[in-house]
C-alpha cells in the first residue's frame, strides 16, 4: 500500500497542475520577468541620458574652438553677456548655466568655474560636464605642444584579462575562465539567487493559504481522523514542492530552446539580448560589450551544467522545505483574519530579506568571508549557495552547506509539524508567537 | 468483548479539564450515545478515540488491544465540523478520502460508485463539490465515513443541517450498519435523538461522566411514578392511599401514586369512582429531564 503522505502529495500536485491558471501563469511568468527587466533597463539608463539642456560661457576662448570641431559635443555655447545668460538661460530654453572665466594662467592645473541652475545638478551631470570641458582644454593644450594625438593614442595599451584566459585545472588549456566566464557566473548567480528568493515566498505563501483554508473550512477535522497530521505536512509540501519543480523544469526547458534556437535565428545577435536576465542581478549590459555572441553561447556552454542544475535543485528543494514549512506552521495557528499572519510572518520576511541583500556583497566577492559564511548558514544558504555556483566554490563547502541544509530541512519538519498538528484544531483564538511555541511541548 | 473500551481517561488542556476521569464501553453491534451540552467534552473524548491526540492518563481498548495508531483505520469519523475540497469532483473526493483509509485505487471506485448508488446519487460523480446543497455535502462525507467499512462509526451531531428527509435516510442507514454488527458512537447534544436510537449512552458534562447506562434502565431508575389517564366522566373530589392528582386539563390526568404502589391500585380507584377510562400510560422522564437536572444537582454540589 502506497503511504499515506503519497496519497496526500498526489492530490496536492494534481489539484493544482491541472488547473488552467498553473499554465497560464508558468508561461506568463517568464515573459512578466523580461518585461519588467526591460523596464528596468530602460528606467535605469533614462536617468543617465543627459537630457538637460545646458549652455557654457566660454571665457578662455580655448574650450570653445576645440568643442566645435566635435560634433558630438552635447553642450551649447553662448556669447551673450555673463549677467544676461545668469538671468534668463532659463526663458532661452536651458536648465543650466555654466560659466567658465577667462584663464590667468593658461597652464593652470586648476580651473574653477561656476554653475547656476534653479534645480540641483545630480552628480553624474556634474561630474560629466567638469570631464567634458577638461577633455577640451586637454586636446588644447597638447595641440599647443605640438603633441599628435594619435601618437599619445598610440602610446596606449589596453590589458585584456579575457584573453588568454587559462582554466589551471584543465591542462589542454581550451578551457577558458576569464571574465567573460565570471560576467555570467555573476549574471547565474544573480538569476538564481533572486529565483530562491521568489520561490521562498511563492511557494511559501501557497502552502500557507493552503493550509488555513484547510482549517478554516474544517477539511482538516475529517482528514486528521484517517492521517496522521505531520503526513498531511508533509504530503502538502511534497505535492507544492512537486509543482514548483514542474514549473522550474517547464522554464528551464524554454531557456534552452530559447538558447538553441536564438543562436541559430539570430547569427549577427546582438550578444546583449541574451544578457537581458543578466540585468536582474544589476549586471550592465555593456559589459558583455567586446564579447561575440558565439563567445557568450560557447561560454555558457562552458558553464558546469551537469553540477550547477542538481544542486540548484536540492538548495530549490532545501530552501523550499525549511521555509514552507515555517509557512504551514503559521497557516495552521491563522483564524479568519489573514492580518495575524502576515504578524507572523514579519520574522521570516526579515530572515529572507537579509539573505536576499546579501546576494550583493557576495556576487561581487564570491569567496569571501561573508559568502562562505552566508552560503554555510542554513537559513541564508539555498539563496547564497545557489549564487555562488558558477564561481566554483570548494567541494567541502558545498557538502558541509547541503548537510547542513538538509539537516535543517529536517529539524524544521518536525519543528513545525508539532506546531502545526496543534494549530490546524484550534479555532477561535488570536495565536502569538510565544504561543506558538508552547504547542511545541504539547504531548501528542 | 467491548469493540472500545475508556478507563479513567482524562485530558487536560492549559487552563481547563477536557474530559475528567471518563470510562465507558461500546458493545459490539450497539449504538452507543455520548451526550452533553457543548464543550462538555464529547469532542475531546472522541479526538482521543481517534488517536488525533492523546489521553494524559487512562487507558483505551479498541477490540481487546490497547489503543495504536492502526486502529484508526478501522474506525469511520463524522466530525461535527466538517469541511470537503469544494473545487474536487465528488468522485475523486471520495476515491481521495477512501483511499486514505486504506483502501487501494480500484477497491475505493468499487466501493465508493456502490456507496453513491445506494444513495442514489451515482450522477453526482463528475460534479463538483460546490456544486451540490449542504444536504448533499452532508451525504457525501457520509460515504466518506464508511466506505472502508469500519467496525466502529462515531458520529459527531450527524444531522445537523440535514432536512427530515435526509435525516431519515441517515438513521435509516445507521440502523442497516448496527444490524450488519458495525458498534456506533454516536455523539450529541440533541437528547431526543438519543431515546430514539440508542441503547446505552453516558452523560457527560464539563469533562465529567454524571451518568451512564442502558436508557431504558435510566429512565426507570428515574421515574417518579407518574401515570397519565384519559377519561370521561368526573374525577372524584377527593383521593384516598396517596394516590395525587398532579395536573388536570380536559379529560387528561397525571397522577402520582405512592413508591411501592402499583398502577392498578390507581385503575381500580378511579373505575370504582365511575370514571371510563379511555387511555393510561406511565410517564417516563426524558433523558433531557434526567439531564437538566443531573446537571443542575452538579451545579448545587458544587
Amino acid at each position: 500500500m502506497k503511504h499515506k503522505i503519497w496519497i496526500v502529495a498526489r492530490r496536492e500536485y494534481l489539484s493544482r497542475v491541472q488547473k488552467k491558471s498553473f499554465i497560464l501563469v508558468t508561461l506568463l511568468t517568464p515573459l512578466g520577468i523580461l518585461l519588467f527587466s526591460i523596464l528596468l533597463g530602460v528606467i535605469m539608463s533614462a536617468g543617465s541620458k543627459a537630457d538637460q539642456k545646458i549652455v557654457i560661457k566660454d571665457d578662455t576662448g580655448i574650450i570653445r574652438p576645440i568643442a566645435e570641431e566635435d560634433a558630438d559635443f552635447p553642450y551649447d555655447f553662448s556669447e551673450k553677456s555673463f549677467d544676461v545668460l545668469k538671468e534668463d538661460y532659463g526663458s532661452l530654453g536651458y536648465d543650466l548655466f555654466v560659466y567658465v572665466p577667462a584663464l590667468k594662467d593658461t597652464a593652470a592645473m586648476r580651473i574653477e568655474a561656476a554653475y547656476y541652475g534653479r534645480e540641483k545638478p545630480s552628480l553624474v551631470l556634474l561630474e560629466g560636464i567638469e570631464s567634458r570641458l577638461s577633455d577640451q582644454i586637454e586636446l588644447y593644450r597638447m595641440r599647443r605642444s605640438n603633441v599628435d594625438k594619435k601618437l599619445l593614442d598610440s602610446f596606449r595599451a589596453r590589458i585584456s584579462l579575457e584573453n588568454g584566459a587559462m582554466d589551471p585545472d584543465d591542462p589542454s588549456g581550451t578551457a577558458a575562465a576569464g571574465k567573460l566566464n565570471i560576467i555570467i557566473g555573476t549574471a547565474l548567480g544573480g538569476i538564481m539567487g533572486f529565483m530562491m528568493y521568489m520561490v521562498i515566498f511563492i511557494y511559501g505563501s501557497m502552502v500557507m493559504r493552503s493550509v488555513m483554508e484547510e482549517k478554516l473550512s474544517r477539511i482538516v477535522e475529517v482528514m486528521v481522523s484517517s492521517v496522521r497530521p505531520i503526513h498531511l505536512m508533509m504530503g502538502k509540501l511534497i505535492g507544492v514542492g512537486g509543482v514548483g519543480l514542474t514549473q522550474l523544469a517547464i522554464w528551464g526547458f524554454l531557456l534552452g530552446i530559447i538558447m538553441v534556437i536564438a543562436p541559430a535565428l539570430l547569427p549577427g545577435a546582438d550578444p546583449s539580448e541574451l544578457s537581458e536576465m543578466g540585468s536582474m542581478a544589476q549586471m550592465d549590459q555593456a559589459t558583455f560589450d567586446g564579447f561575440s555572441g558565439k563567445q557568450v553561447i560557447a561560454a555558457l556552454l562552458n558553464v558546469k551544467w551537469w553540477l550547477i542544475i542538481p544542486v540548484f535543485i536540492l538548495f530549490f528543494l532545501g530552501g523550499y522545505f525549511i521555509y514552507s514549512s515555517m509557512f504551514a506552521a503559521i497557516g495552521s495557528a491563522i483564524n479568519e483574519d489573514m492580518g495575524e499572519g502576515q504578524q507572523l510572518m514579519l520574522p521570516i520576511v526579515f530572515v529572507v530579506l537579509v539573505a536576499f541583500y546579501m546576494l550583493f556583497p557576495v556576487l561581487s566577492n564570491p569567496n569571501g568571508t561573508i559568502a562562505v559564511f552566508a552560503s554555510l548558514f542554513p537559513l541564508f544558504s539555498p539563496i547564497i549557495m545557489p549564487a555562488r555556483l558558477a564561481f566554483d566554490p570548494p567541494m567541502w563547502q558545498l557538502a558541509l552547506s547541503i548537510i547542513l541544509m538538509l539537516a535543517t530541512v529536517w529539524f524544521f519538519i518536525w519543528l513545525t509539524s508539532r506546531i502545526y498538528r496543534v494549530g490546524i484544531l484550534m479555532y477561535g483564538k488570536k495565536v502569538t508567537i510565544k504561543e506558538m511555541f508552547k504547542w511545541l511541548r504539547y504531548s501528542s | 468483548m467491548s469493540i472500545l473500551k475508556l478507563e479513567h481517561v482524562t485530558k487536560r488542556y492549559k487552563d481547563h479539564v477536557a474530559v475528567d476521569d471518563v470510562s465507558f464501553e461500546v458493545e459490539p453491534g450497539k449504538i452507543f450515545g455520548m451526550l452533553g451540552p457543548n464543550g462538555a467534552g464529547k469532542t475531546s473524548t472522541i479526538r482521543i478515540i481517534t488517536t488525533i491526540t492523546g489521553p494524559d492518563s487512562g487507558v483505551i481498548y479498541f477490540q481487546g488491544e490497547k489503543l495504536n495508531q492502526s486502529h484508526p483505520s478501522k474506525m469511520g469519523y463524522l466530525p461535527e465540523e466538517r469541511g470537503l475540497y469544494k473545487k474536487m469532483k465528488v468522485g475523486d473526493h471520495l476515491l481521495y478520502l477512501a483511499q486514505l483509509k486504506g483502501l487501494s485505487r480500484n477497491d475505493a471506485a468499487k466501493k465508493c460508485k456502490y456507496m453513491l448508488d445506494r444513495f442514489g446519487a451515482l450522477d453526482w460523480w463528475n460534479k463538483k463539490v460546490e456544486e451540490l446543497s449542504k444536504g448533499m455535502q452532508q451525504k457525501i462525507q457520509f460515504v466518506a465515513t464508511i466506505v472502508h467499512d469500519p467496525v466502529l462509526l462515531i458520529l459527531d451531531e450527524p444531522f445537523s443541517g440535514l432536512d427530515p428527509i435526509n435525516s431519515n435516510i441517515i438513521r435509516d442507514e445507521i440502523y442497516r450498519l448496527r444490524d450488519k454488527g458495525v458498534s456506533i458512537l454516536f455523539s450529541t447534544h440533541r437528547m431526543e435523538q438519543v431515546e430514539e436510537m440508542c441503547e446505552d449512552i453516558i452523560l457527560i458534562n464539563q469533562g465529567k461522566n454524571i451518568l451512564m447506562g442502558n436508557v431504558h434502565e435510566i429512565k426507570n431508575e428515574n421515574k417518579k411514578n407518574l401515570f397519565s389517564v384519559s377519561y370521561a366522566g368526573s374525577l372524584p373530589a377527593s383521593f384516598n392511599g396517596g394516590l395525587e392528582l398532579v395536573d388536570r386539563q380536559d379529560h387528561k390526568a397525571i397522577f402520582r401514586i405512592p413508591e411501592g404502589d402499583t398502577p392498578n391500585h390507581l385503575l381500580q380507584f378511579l373505575m370504582g369512582a365511575g370514571c371510563e377510562i379511555h387511555a393510561f400510560h406511565e410517564i417516563l422522564p426524558t433523558i433531557n429531564e434526567i439531564f437538566i437536572s443531573r446537571v443542575k444537582g452538579m451545579h448545587h454540589e458544587a
